[in-house]
């Protein structure tokens, strides 16, 4: 039998086996393999945060990386971002009928290498099987569990004028790496997706600058949608300079082919960081020392604004905002 | 970027930006029309008017194929895609753009309508080649840069016999779309707005070479300067058109000499000749009925013609009230100008083609300018 | 309207078709609508076709006018006597 059928999501003895010959052989840990309803751990009186991410990705294996993997990077980079140590992860499958076997066992590899290299344990975890059309292949949702050390305080609420805004790297690798495998845009590139988990690197930076102010990862709508969103709900403006935005050549060149902006494009092993003004220099300095933070890069400051708004000097010298898009950025001819 | 990055280069700018202060003259206002949508993005997106005197404005233009595509026009495509189970494959600048009852091929896409993004006629054809049993209709727009394409297209479908395959056409003219704004009472003398030249279209110019605008230029009496897609060729183009017009010239000169001659590309013409007509009348959005302005597709070619294989009803298509697009695309409306402009019409929530295609005046000024009053946003 | 972008042929293929670049992002396109397209040469893509060659004296010169521009006004300032 080499693809997913009903019997797999059925709860007898097909699923049973399909868990231990297939997830359970690679996401093993003492934890897991109690083989309880639910992973019992116990988590001494510390501050906890979860986190909980669909991911609903396709192509389902991309340049640099694939849903396994991105999936465990999506949940610790949440999880991280709070400033936490990552722990546990539950992972929940929705498995199409008909999906290869073999596919799925790279995933599940993938996801349990990925988990392994960020030292997480998926502890528990749950499979159903939807009908052939009904689904997409594979859908993953993770949750993730993490202690967030005495003394961090990571918030967008901390954020106020007088504080700069910085980059870990490149923007707009993923997005890119994932569109040059779709249908119907076929074009070819070496840049592969960013995907990785950023717990390591936030620790560097919370040891090197403590008055931090917050973390965030710009994924789905790009570095836009992210400063956006904390402009709005910290309720400042943020400025910044086009000139200091780090955008690799090749992703610079696949979005003027296709019309589309890499402020706008998805990341999945970036964060933007946001602190005092005085403490930047030194932040950047611990970044750029990490594998993560080569091309880290300070790229603006937080402002005064009544109006909430994202605004950039051009690399050319005028001034435009850089808003936020109503829904999925798409090629385009014009 | 090899011929791109060189165009963006901020030192050049303020080369040509302080030459651009010292001939504009202070006791004159300058209007100059960037006819192309393409334009008023690069002008927003570079934020080219920072660099601009006080008295040096840009009126936007219709340039927006997705813009004046009329109502109607793309609710015959929603119905193709939903009526006669085709699949329809289309632009990415189609696909949130609002018809009668905002309903939209996004939309329709959503409640299962076979609909699919492509980037290139191409993949329309293999589309076909991989699906023999479906008709597969292209939904074509644009104007003369994306023609030849088209035309490619209809003869390679019908060198293979794909016999599944048709276009359905909505292609422009722009010569047609500049004498017919200038046609417009409000820019008779005396009338209330005002435009001393135009920025001529940079890739439509690429095809049809420089040539066609000189009877427009003469006849208005308007510089056209035709100019390059980057910001400093903007630049320069609007250092050439006011230098015209202190000198009382009304020429058509070439910016983007690069790319553009005076004959254009012949092959190309041919092309489009051979599979193309021209249509009596086409409604433009915003403009209305403009003679000698847009193409369907030859009888000899009518296999390829998906108004001749599919019957689309007659319908009532109609406009969101209080949308002010109409007047925004002839230029003697801003945005701001428009009640429906960032209370209602958003970019999450459009009303009208302006703001949601990226091009649009609104959508441009939305997304990149909103910031600034009304004066400096011209 | 009309987003082209100035692409670098690296190989012609059959069917009138091409292999180019930029930067190192490659992509299959049409030179139906083109004759004597050769590696090397600069082309417009447009929508997965090639529409016209470019010209790299033109761009030279384009760039070394717009360069001139502001030095022309400084001497056509002196001229008048107005530096």
């Amino acid at each position: 039998m080499s693809r997913v059928d009903m019997t797999h999501g059925g709860g007898g003895r097909a699923m049973a086996d399909l868990i231990r010959d297939l997830f359970q052989k690679h996401l093993s840990n003492p934890v897991l393999d109690r083989g309880d309803d639910a992973g019992l751990i116990t988590v001494p009186g510390r501050r906890v945060v979860m986190s909980t991410d669909g991911h609903v990705i396709a192509p389902l294996f991309f340049p640099g990386g694939d849903i396994g993997a991105l999936s465990v990077h999506g949940t610790v980079n949440d999880l991280a971002m709070m400033g936490a140590n990552p722990l546990y992860l539950t992972a929940g499958f929705i498995l199409e009928e008909g999906f290869p076997l073999a596919d799925l066992e790279r995933i599940v590899w993938s996801m349990a290498n990925a988990a392994r290299k960020a030292d997480v344990q998926v502890i528990s975890g749950d499979t159903k099987v939807v009908e052939r059309g009904k689904g997409d292949g594979v859908f993953i949702t993770t949750t993730g569990l993490g202690v967030v050390p005495e003394g961090v305080d990571l918030s967008v609420h901390n954020v106020q004028p007088g504080q700069s805004v910085l980059v870990s790297g490149t923007l707009g690798d993923h997005g890119v790496a994932v569109l040059s495998k779709r249908e119907n845009l076929r074009f070819e590139t070496e840049i592969l997706s960013d995907s990785a988990a950023l717990h390591g690197l936030v620790a560097d930076m919370l040891a090197a600058v403590p008055t931090l102010a917050m973390l965030r990862d710009p994924t789905r709508g790009g570095l836009a949608a992210t400063l956006n969103e904390i402009a709005t709900t910290a309720g400042v403006g943020i400025a910044l300079d086009e000139a200091q935005i780090p955008i690799a050549p090749d992703v610079a060149a696949a979005c003027e082919f296709l019309g589309l902006d890499p402020l706008n494009t998805a990341n999945e092993g970036k964060l933007i960081a946001i602190c005092p003004n005085a403490d930047a220099a030194t932040l950047l300095d611990t970044m750029l020392l990490h594998p993560l933070g080569q091309n880290a890069a300070i790229i603006g400051e937080v402002t005064e604004d009544p109006a909430h708004m994202v605004q950039m000097t051009t690399a050319f010298g005028g001034t435009r905002i850089v808003d936020w898009l109503a829904g999925e950025q798409l090629p385009r001819i014009c | 970027m090899r011929y791109i990055s060189e165009f963006r280069d901020p030192a050049l700018a303020r080369t040509l930006a302080t030459a651009i202060q010292q001939e504009a003259q202070p006791s004159r206002t300058y209007h100059f029309m960037e006819f192309c949508g393409g334009h008023t993005h690069a002008i927003f997106r570079y934020g080219v008017q920072d660099l601009m005197p006080p008295n040096v404005h840009f009126v936007h233009g219709p340039g927006c194929p997705v813009c004046v595509l009329p109502v109607r026009r793309l609710d015959d495509a929603v119905e193709l895609a939903e009526k006669h189970d085709v699949i329809l494959c289309t632009y990415g600048d189609m696909m949130r753009v609002p018809g009668t009852g905002r309903r939209s091929l996004i939309r329709a896409k959503a409640d299962g309508a076979d609909i699919r993004m492509v980037y290139s006629t191409l993949d329309a054809l293999q589309i076909a080649r991989d699906n023999p049993d479906r008709q597969v209709v292209f939904f074509a727009i644009g104007f003369e840069t994306t023609t030849p394409p088209t035309a490619v297209a209809i003869k390679r479908a019908q060198a293979e016999g794909l016999r599944n395959f048709t276009v359905f056409c909505n292609h422009v003219l722009t010569p047609a779309a500049i004498g017919h704004i200038l046609d417009a009472p409000e820019f008779a003398p005396g009338g209330t707005a005002r435009i001393d030249g135009f920025l001529g279209p940079s890739h439509v110019s690429a095809v049809i070479g420089s040539r066609p605008y000189e009877a427009a230029a003469q006849r208005y009496q308007k510089p056209v300067v035709i100019a390059g897609f980057e910001p400093l060729d903007v630049m320069q183009s609007v250092l050439m058109l006011i230098r015209q017009v202190n000198a009382d010239r009304a020429e058509v000169e070439n910016q983007y000499t690069r790319i553009v001659t005076r004959h254009g590309n012949r092959k190309a013409q041919a092309l489009v000749a051979e599979v193309l007509k021209m249509r009596d009348s086409f409604e433009w959005r915003g403009l209305g009925a403009v003679p000698d302005s847009a193409l369907r597709i030859r009888d000899a070619f009518t296999d390829f013609d998906a108004e001749a294989r599919f019957t689309i009803t007659d319908k009532l298509s109609r406009e969101v009230k209080s949308c002010e697009c109409p007047a925004i695309l002839r230029g003697v409306k801003k945005p701001t100008e428009c009640k429906l402009f960032g209370t209602v019409c958003t970019p999450d929530n459009p009303m009208g083609a302006c703001m949601v295609s990226s091009e649009g005046a609104c959508a441009a000024y939305w997304s990149y300018g909103r910031q600034r009053s009304p004066q400096d946003a011209a | 309207m009309c987003l082209a972008i100035p692409a670098k042929v690296l190989r012609v293929e059959p069917d009138d078709m091409a292999l180019v670049s930029v930067e190192n992002v490659k992509k299959r396109i049409s030179t139906a609508l083109l004759d004597g397209v050769k590696p090397g040469d600069y082309v417009l893509v447009h929508v997965g076709y090639a529409l016209h060659q470019l010209s790299e004296e033109e761009a030279a010169r384009t760039l070394s006018l717009m360069a001139e521009a502001g030095v022309l006004q400084e001497e056509l300032a002196e001229i008048r006597g107005d530096a």
